[in-house]
């Protein structure tokens, strides 16, 4: 079966497995390794990528769903890295591995473009799906703030 | 926009290391020359070109500095160059870094034990000043001066009291010609000249991080590569009887299926044996494993169970075992002391659980192997690939891509080797990729433990006793055949080089035989025991009605070079670190825990209405204390709300990874001691992901967690790992000031609602 999917705005047409998860088709297939692998079952947020804007865990969504549609990875996030979250990611120096912060850079992506000014209870609550094994949370909020212009008040 | 995939080719690679133009190289051992170093895999004719280097000026200018250590998220890249571009006097605009390949030509590259920075700062600023010093005799030669006259800085040697100045390019074809220095001929830069150590520094990878560019142990493809994924035996040592691969090869994609050796004890850094499924693609893959009809033989290990094991390990600390420290007569004290406080403590074993799980390719044709992987130990993995390859070493190349977290994890190279009998055995490259359920049910797990403590009192209640005994079963179990249980190395880790202001001391180790392949987990030895000793003196201090930070100094003792003789050991390990360079500081340790009971208010904590706890501990040569602020929320749940971190570390390179690192800690202690648990079942591992071995999550966070650094030119201790340890004590010891109940098992969600 054949499926054509707008990745990162691109038009692409696959002829894998539908029931292939789209991270496996994004990494193996169409060679987007900006999305990671972390449980395969969406406990940890690592594969999160936008699926017509919406946050979806590339692990367990078969690629058979975003058939027709749009999907947007961090490759796709903005066209040179000068996405305010991730410019404010590399201020605050987020990181420490990096390996989950595709999928936190992702989500809270989406958040913001729902929420331009959320509160640390939304950034929690957008964010509780995506694990960070390294511990960078404290820096994410901050990092999710600095991006939306709302002050810090640590 | 899209990004292509990532094909290496050793070329490139060399390339990448821009050692193909020519230049100034120098090795971490500047007096051996570069003819006697020993040839590194892709060695070429002219002796500078050889990768044996970390210093490398090219005649354009561009200085290439070579990180032989693996970056895991310390953010050793962004730290170790700058060490030396600071005693060379580089332009870091100017600097190039690359990362080495697994050679013993670097030294020690296996990054663990906190021991980048803190083992080789001198070393590498000798690099970099050795390099100076041959650029600067150039410059000296050109314009006929003595080179005292002359100063290196911002990528050029200038000649004092001139306007003249020569780049570092154009003095490489001249500073070719000259000898390497002798080490006496190289003086270091003046701490205060080392422009950016200890400063404010950017990420080196921050902008990849960012944008997916980033490349891991998954994100390296080669033409006509294979993915496997292994059916591994469900206990450790056991073997496949038989097994029945036509439904998996009927699967689309699908292309071998494959038989792993099975491990001989001890198990080492072997794969874990079993039956590998090769496909096109990761899913393929995935689902012919399920698809596989295979037969188990579970072998002598299936009678592990956790439960018992936890008993057998209580039952070794209520007897009398090995001493390992000893001063003074414990047994008489505590026998005519006033009063005797006792407490157990039991501690599960633990997952390392990367967020990016164990993933190796390995090309194995033409009479060469070459290995892409997240290791922390490119050396290891490059003897294990070797030995599988059936290759000498020097036809083996391990490059190291970045790490998605390590924590020990990734310093046994298990998973290398079985990407390299893989690629052997199908003829083609193959990636190894381990899903997150392999990764938490075939770790070499942290050990679990018990000890027991005990301290006699006087009659006005100051301690005259302290025993401590403790059973676990070794790392060294992995590595040899013989091993029963700890010997007194073991205990290096928070138990012999405890300060301790008591008269009487004994510390005693139990026999604990290890049924799992035991590892090193950041921190190792010093979770358990800092959870021990850090929950006890908490403990102690409620007994004798004494503030826990006053009772905390009063134990340890007034500031003082801890002597071996006063801590009652005969050698103390002491990280590999001689005891002169780095004693046991007493003042250091009542350092942090001063400085942290200031910053969190600890005085004046009952009238903000808070519950803090306090714990401190030295580790890996350098001084951390904590305070966290417990309370409940809406549903009962004790949540930490902030935390105060003080870490001494001597002189520091980075301070922004060394706060960000302590963050980190924070959250990796919350995670081990509120949630962290393996347990075994009739030899088996009973977690299999994050649903079931549970991780905090940005709800469980803190609100804030404040570090300080204390200002030190001392020489450099350990960063990665210090911070951990006093992070479980001192939530428990908040946890009892919040609630009265003590909690003496890890994880804590068995006792209390977290």
């Amino acid at each position: 079966m054949s499926i054509r999917v707008r990745v990162n705005g691109v038009e692409q047409e696959l002829d894998v497995d539908p029931e292939m998860p789209l991270l496996w088709a994004l990494r193996d297939v169409l060679g987007l390794t900006g999305t990671k692998y972390g449980c395969g079952q969406a406990l940890c947020g690592a594969c999160s990528v936008h699926l017509d804007g919406q946050v979806v865990r590339a692990c367990v969504t078969p690629i058979r769903r975003a058939d027709g549609r749009e999907v947007t990875t961090i490759e796709g996030l903005s066209p040179d890295g000068g996405h305010p979250l991730q410019r404010a990611w590399v201020e605050l120096g987020v990181p420490q591995c990096g390996f989950c912060q595709s999928g936190q850079l992702m989500c809270a992506a989406a958040l913001l473009a729902k929420k331009p000014q959320p509160t640390d209870a939304d950034i929690d609550q957008s964010l509780a799906g995506n694990l960070c094994r390294c511990g960078t949370y404290t820096r994410i909020r901050a990092a999710v703030k600095k991006a939306a212009g709302v002050p810090d008040s640590k | 926009m899209s990004q292509q995939p990532v094909v290496f080719t050793r070329r490139s690679f060399l390339e990448g290391l821009n050692l193909s133009v020519g230049g100034l190289a120098l090795g971490l051992v500047p007096t051996v020359s570069a003819e006697a170093a020993a040839p590194g895999v892709g060695a070429k004719s002219a002796p500078e070109l050889r990768p044996n280097v970390f210093v490398h000026v090219a005649a354009d200018g561009l200085v290439t500095i070579v990180c032989h250590r693996s970056e895991m998220g310390q953010g050793i890249r962004s730290s170790m160059p700058v060490v030396i571009a600071d005693e060379l006097g580089a332009d870091m605009a100017r600097v190039k870094v690359v990362q080495a390949v697994g050679d013993a030509v670097y030294g020690d590259q296996n990054t663990d034990g906190s021991s980048s920075i803190r083992g080789v700062f001198q070393a590498l600023r000798r690099t970099g000043a050795t390099a100076r010093t041959m650029l600067v005799a150039a410059a000296a030669k050109r314009w006929k001066v003595k080179p005292e006259q002359c100063e290196a800085r911002d990528h050029a040697v200038y000649l004092r009291g001139s306007e003249r100045s020569l780049g570092f390019g154009e003095l490489v074809a001249d500073a070719v010609k000259l000898p390497v220095p002798k080490p006496e001929a190289v003086q270091l830069r003046p701490l205060s000249e080392l422009r950016r150590v200890g400063t404010e520094l950017p990420l080196l990878d921050g902008p990849a991080y960012v944008t997916g560019k980033a490349v891991y142990g998954a994100d390296v493809k080669l033409p006509g590569m294979l993915i496997a994924v292994v059916a591994r035996p469900p206990v450790v040592g056991g073997k496949v009887t038989r097994f029945d691969a036509t439904r998996a090869l009927a699967i689309p994609g699908v292309k071998q299926v494959l038989e792993l050796p099975t491990p001989q004890r001890p198990y080492l850094f072997q794969g874990w044996g079993g039956v590998a499924v090769l496909a096109e693609n990761t899913w393929a893959a995935m689902r012919g494993r399920e698809a596989l009809d295979i037969t188990w033989e579970n072998g002598p290990n299936v009678s592990y169970d956790s439960e018992k094991y936890r008993e057998a390990l209580l039952e070794s600390v209520r007897a009398p075992g090995k001493p390992a420290r000893s001063v003074g007569d414990v047994d008489k004290a505590l026998a005519s002391a006033a009063r005797v406080v006792e407490a157990e403590y039991y501690a599960p074993h633990l997952s390392h659980a990367p967020m990016e799980p164990p993933v190796a390719l390995a090309r194995v044709e033409g009479g060469v192997c070459e290995v892409w992987a997240p290791t922390q130990h490119p050396q290891a993995a490059r003897s294990e690939a070797a030995k599988m390859a059936g290759l000498p070493e020097d036809k083996v190349t391990v490059n190291v891509t970045l790490l998605g977290g390590g924590f020990g994890r990734k310093s046994k190279a298990d998973f290398v080797a079985e990407a390299v009998f893989l690629a052997k055995a199908a003829g083609v490259p193959v990636r190894v990729q381990w899903t997150r359920e392999d990764d938490i049910r075939h770790d070499y797990y942290h050990s679990a433990s018990a000890q027991r403590l005990s301290a006699g009192l006087d009659a006005k209640g100051k301690p005259t006793a302290w025993l401590h005994r403790t059973a676990f079963p070794a790392i060294r179990s992995t590595f040899s055949e013989d091993v029963t249980g700890p010997v007194a190395r073991d205990l290096n880790q928070g138990v012999l080089d405890l300060a301790l202001d008591i008269p009487n001391v004994r510390a005693e180790m139990g026999e604990a035989l290890a049924k799992v392949r035991i590892g090193w987990l950041r921190s190792v030895n010093n979770i358990f025991h800092g959870f021990a000793v850090g929950s006890f003196m908490d403990e102690l201090a409620h007994a004798r009605g004494v503030d826990p930070r006053d009772n905390l100094l009063e134990v340890i003792g007034p500031a003082r070079h801890v002597s071996v003789a006063e801590l009652g050991v005969t050698a103390l390990p002491n990280y590999g670190a001689p005891v002169e360079n780095h004693p046991v500081d007493a003042g250091r340790l009542r350092g942090v825990i001063e400085r942290v009971t200031e910053l969190s208010g600890w005085s004046e904590r009952a009238k903000n209405g808070r519950t803090l706890g306090l714990a401190a501990h030295r580790s890996f040569l350098s001084y951390v204390g904590v305070v966290v602020s417990v309370k409940k929320d809406a549903v009962g749940k004790a949540r930490v709300d902030e935390a105060w971190v003080v870490v001494d570390a001597g002189l520091v390179v980075n301070p922004d990874r060394v706060r960000s690192q302590m963050e980190g800690s924070v959250i990796f202690g919350m995670s081990l001691a509120m949630y962290g648990s393996i347990t075994m079942k009739d030899g088996a591992t009973e977690q299999s992901n994050f649903r079931d071995y549970r991780l905090v999550r940005i709800v469980d966070a803190p609100r804030a967690i404040h570090v300080d650094i204390v200002r030190s030119e001392a020489a450099p201790g350990g960063v990665g790992e210090p911070g951990v340890p006093p992070v479980a004590p001192a939530i428990v010891n908040a946890i009892f000031a919040l609630t009265g109940t003590r909690v003496r098992e890890l994880p804590i969600i068995r006792t209390v609602p977290v």
